[in-house]
């Protein structure tokens, strides 16, 4: 017998209801019910950093995040921040700067970075390490990631566009 | 460790009379700085430079689509049942309870599959099959595969499934897989009664002579554990067998053409009616590049439901699923002048090849014959022997086969470097291999800029005045590396001349460029490098490009991205392809102008008269004129590498186009009470003969020191018994962003006179050096010698102890008297 619920969910801005059993994962509930493909899922227990979206601000890893917990809260991922044809400037510093290789990790990485910038806008190299080290990366050995963590906060600097700390509220489709 | 020879050689290689120096002789001068035979007269204007993968775009915006992220309509859930013993007979199987279980649409097993469906990666040792079918050979090897309705229900009728299991002995150390078995892994396949898989044993020159009568000799016992790729995405495959009865299969897999011909097999399909598709990968580093069990039992699961089956891996599966370097015990020896001159290298090397066969022939090669290089040596004997256990699948590995043994040879010569009172870089530079000569077991050297890259980092790192002069705790270490650039045998030849690579360039009236090509984008740019040949070649912006690379229905044939082939030939194929597109714009120039067609280049986005700039025709215009009454342009071109090397068995193991080249200095800092240590900076210098890309070539640099230290500082697949222990990322300790060290990458341009505008590989061979670099540095830094990885903390307080506390090694004294033929344990 199912025992599922409705829970509704503030995903990038916009209320989303979803039926779930009490047990889903906030991962698998923007991956499979809610078809935001972009957060990935690379481990399940928290250890590698790719399902990192953020959740009233804060990343958060939402392989270990109950669905239930997230609401009330507002769940931002990878597919707020920008799309190809209009990147948002840390997207677009991964991109350029190499910070991206197989692009599994990035959306993660992304929104960690998203959350590091939000907060701190002008880290230095020893916050930016501690902010992504637990983002696990195989291609990039890290260093193109930090060059686009830096490039991104120049860019972001006023009088540019801030980081997302919250997507825009907008009318349910 | 004295390996005795096997009871029935059947191939082993003797060749006593090489004469090095008739080898070691150029064949060819190199090319000059700047001049090449692919290169467009007017120069690059986008290859060299710069250049962000060109679907970066899609994959920072979450947009790329994966394996997983592929939602096919009344689509399955697979779930797969691992067996619980190390080597067992399957005596029954029920599945009963599974099958009840509601949302469960289709159980198989391997027991009801039967034996008749094998396949490998290699057409000599095909010896997997989708599910066991009579007994299991690991923890983790497939039994049973589930379909259900979701995923969770599919978990829950696993662990429904009973197995009656009759336990079999296993083989868990190497050494004991070299002794006679009544219950062999593999009965079919392998050497004498024993376990050992493949054996080599070759001699070139007189080794025994030569270590006799050395100047001096050195000898070292190593023991490497295994190491796992730690791509970020786990395996993920979608089939589906569609209403034209054609099985479509999407799988994050690094060559899809070797996944096709194992499909074909499995199944029985003819290949027509199977297509593979290769969706956005997200890593690979080896461990996705042989056709997988998991690949062919879902196949055959969709088959049977005629339902779309979603298979994705939790991340203890793709720890079962291995392939990893193989953990490795090797014993090296050489023999050198005073001075330094390398007379003489001997090889023993056992690696454990867990329960599979995989790409273990070449493996087993690789462990030795990639020795063979950078550094001139003129008597060579290597005995290697790959065992299968009853542990997870070793296989091919980001360096294949030539990591451990570089560790185990930089490691010794740094080591030989002491006793002798040299510098460790004037060895390295005494023996270096003349550009474009041979090996005296006739690898084709082409390009070398090894003498480039010691002199880069020997300045950059400021040696001269730091080596041995740091602090205690502090140290530079030296390591080079020397790696394929492509194998050049190709590892099916049942369709004689088949290219290693073959693209295809299409331009219709709209003027955009799609090259089709096999190549698998795995993250290393081969879409970007791909795009801006062709852009090069037709003298057009990269925007026009677009790069089709991931469908067996339309890419021409190429055969993966693995051994650091792609570049090479996928290249040289486009560049060919976009040439002949360029003679066909030349003749409609000069149809249009009446102009001779050979005085006409492709710059600027059009076609231009050389001899008279103002005569001019639009890359559109040209196009449209080329394509009047015919139709699109269509163009193809393809890569056979050259033939070459010699004729014993195996001398095509190794034999490459061209190799890539490197030397890096790293720096550490070791913590004198707890012995914690880290690397601080990487000086690294890599031979790519030319880098297309520079961003792309600076990232698999840093990308391979990275993954490279992990094997140093952490990473190692723990056993106990026959259990994995740590198949998760927690305990598996891949390096992140804290442990990363400071590097900085010198590019080096040899400028190879086959590769494509003169590049070699990047891929892998960066990953080489790092290993012995650092341990080198440890020693610098302590005067503690390790022979074991990785080098925990525990392990080097332990030798330290043993030796009897840090100490700081001392400058070479020039004056130091070594006993002739003296032998050093």
């Amino acid at each position: 017998m199912s025992r599922a619920r409705i829970l509704r969910l503030d995903v990038n801005g916009v209320e989303r209801s979803v039926a779930v059993e009490p047990q889903a994962i906030l991962l698998d509930v923007l991956r499979n019910d809610l078809r935001l493909t972009g957060t990935k899922r690379g481990c399940d227990m928290g250890t590698c950093g790719c399902c990192t979206v953020n959740i009233d601000g804060e990343a958060r890893l939402s392989c270990l995040t109950l669905a239930a917990q997230a609401e009330g809260k507002r769940v931002t991922t990878i597919e707020s921040l920008g799309t190809p044809t209009n990147l948002h400037p840390i997207q677009k510093a991964y991109s350029d700067v190499g910070g991206s290789q197989c692009g599994f990790c990035t959306p993660g990485f992304i929104m960690a970075t998203n959350a590091l910038l939000v907060k701190n806008p002008d880290p230095s190299m020893a916050q930016i390490k501690e902010a992504l080290s637990g983002n696990l990366c195989r291609c990039t050995g890290y260093i193109k990631i930090i060059q686009a963590v830096q490039v991104a906060a120049r860019e972001l600097a006023p009088p540019q566009r801030p980081a997302v700390a919250v997507a825009p509220r907008r009318p349910r489709p | 460790m004295s390996l005795p020879p096997v009871a029935n050689p059947k191939h082993d290689v003797k060749v006593p009379d090489v004469d090095p120096e008739e080898k070691w002789r150029p064949y060819r001068e190199p090319l000059a700085p700047g001049e090449h035979p692919h290169r467009p007269p007017e120069g690059y204007k986008i290859l060299g430079t710069r250049v962000p993968l060109v679907d970066g775009p899609l994959k920072v915006s979450g947009q790329g689509v994966y394996a997983d992220d592929l939602f096919l309509p009344h689509m399955l859930h697979a779930k797969l049942l691992h067996a619980t013993h190390p080597h067992a007979r399957i005596r029954a199987i029920d599945v009963s309870a599974a099958k009840r279980l509601p949302g469960v649409v289709d159980v198989l097993t391997g027991l009801e599959l039967g034996t008749g469906h094998r396949f490998g990666v290699l057409p000599l040792t095909k010896d997997e099959e989708p599910l066991a079918a009579e007994k299991v050979r690991y923890i983790g090897d497939l039994v049973a595969i589930v379909a259900a309705e979701d995923e969770w229900t599919a978990k829950e009728a696993v662990r429904l499934i009973r197995v009656d299991y009759e336990d079999l002995p296993a083989v868990l150390k190497p050494m004991d897989g070299l002794k006679p078995s009544a219950d062999k892994i593999h009965p079919d396949i392998g050497i004498d009664e024993t376990n050992v898989q493949k054996y080599v044993d070759q001699e070139f020159g007189d080794v025994e002579a030569a270590l006799r009568k050395a100047e001096y000799t050195i000898r070292r016992k190593w023991k490497f554990q295994g190491v796992t790729h730690g791509f970020t995405e786990p395996h993920a495959v979608v089939a589906h067998y569609t209403a034209k009865d054609r099985l479509v299969l999407w799988s994050a897999t690094q060559v899809p053409h070797y996944v096709h011909r194992a499909l074909a097999e499995v199944t029985g399909l003819p290949p027509h009616r199977i297509q593979v598709i290769r969706p956005q990968v997200g890593g690979g580093f080896g461990g996705k590049s042989d056709p997988f069990p998991h690949e062919m039992a879902a196949a055959l699961l969709a088959m049977r439901t005629r339902r779309p089956v979603k298979l994705l891996f939790d991340r203890d599966e793709s720890f079962y699923s291995g392939r990893g370097r193989h953990p490795t015990e090797n014993e090296f020896a050489i023999a050198l002048d005073r001075d330094g001159t390398l007379r003489a290298m001997d090889i023993e090397a056992v690696i454990d090849g867990g329960a599979f066969a995989s790409f273990g022939i070449i493996s087993t090669y690789y462990n030795g014959v990639l020795s063979m290089g950078p550094y001139k040596v003129p008597a060579f004997r290597y005995k290697g022997r790959r065992v299968y256990t009853n542990h997870i699948p070793s296989g091919a590995m980001r360096g294949h086969g030539a990591v451990n043994s570089r560790c185990t040879l930089e490691v010794l010569l740094d080591e030989a470097a002491e006793e002798l009172g040299l510098d460790p870089f004037a060895v390295r530079l005494r023996n270096l291999m003349p550009a474009y000569s041979h090996t005296i077991n006739d690898f084709r050297i082409t390009s070398n800029g090894l003498r480039e890259c010691l002199e880069t980092v020997r300045a950059a790192s400021k040696w001269d005045e730091r080596w041995r002069r740091l602090p205690l705790g502090q140290g530079l270490g030296l390591g080079c590396g020397f790696y394929i650039s492509g194998s050049n045998l190709p590892i099916h030849w049942d369709i004689p001349g088949m290219p290693q690579s073959t693209v295809h360039v299409k331009i219709d009236w709209d003027g955009g460029v799609t090259v089709h090509t096999g190549a698998a984008e795995i993250g290393q740019g081969s879409d970007t490098v791909a795009a801006m040949i062709v852009a090069e070649v037709l003298g057009i912006p990269l925007d026009r490009v677009r790069v089709y690379s991931n469908d067996s229905d339309l890419a021409p044939v190429d055969l993966g991205s693995y051994s650091s082939r792609v570049t090479f030939m996928m290249g040289n194929a486009a560049r060919k392809a976009a040439e002949e597109v360029r003679r066909e714009l030349q003749r409609a120039a000069a149809d249009v102008t009446g102009a001779q067609p050979e005085l006409f280049v492709c710059q600027d986005d059009a076609v231009v008269n050389q001899a008279d700039p103002g005569m001019r025709v639009s890359f559109l215009d040209a196009v449209r004129k080329a394509m009047d009454h015919k139709g699109a342009l269509v163009a193809r071109g393809s890569f056979n590498s050259t033939k070459m090397g010699g004729t014993f068995k195996g001398a095509t193991a190794g034999l490459a186009p061209a190799y890539s080249l490197n030397a890096y200095v790293a720096q550490v800092e070791v913590d004198l009470e707890t012995a914690q240590w880290r690397c601080t900076k990487v000086w690294a210098a890599h031979d790519c003969g030319k880098a297309l890309n520079r961003l792309a070539v600076e990232g698999q640099i840093e990308g391979s020191i990275h993954m490279g230290l992990g094997q140093v500082y952490s990473e190692s697949l723990e056993y106990r018994g026959a259990n994995l222990r740590n198949p998760n990322l927690l305990d598996y300790k891949i390096p992140t962003s804290l442990e990363m060290p400071d590097v900085e990458v010198f590019i080096v341009e040899s400028n190879d006179a086959e590769g494509p505008f003169g590049a070699k590989e990047a891929g892998e061979g960066p990953l080489l050096p790092i290993l012995p670099a650092v341990v080198n540095a440890i020693h610098d830094a302590v005067g503690v010698r390790m022979h074991e990885l990785p080098v925990t903390p525990d392990r080097l307080y332990e030798v330290k102890e043993r030796q009897g506390g840090w100490k700081k090694p001392t400058l070479p004294k020039a004056s130091v008297t070594v006993k002739a033929g003296g032998r050093h344990r």
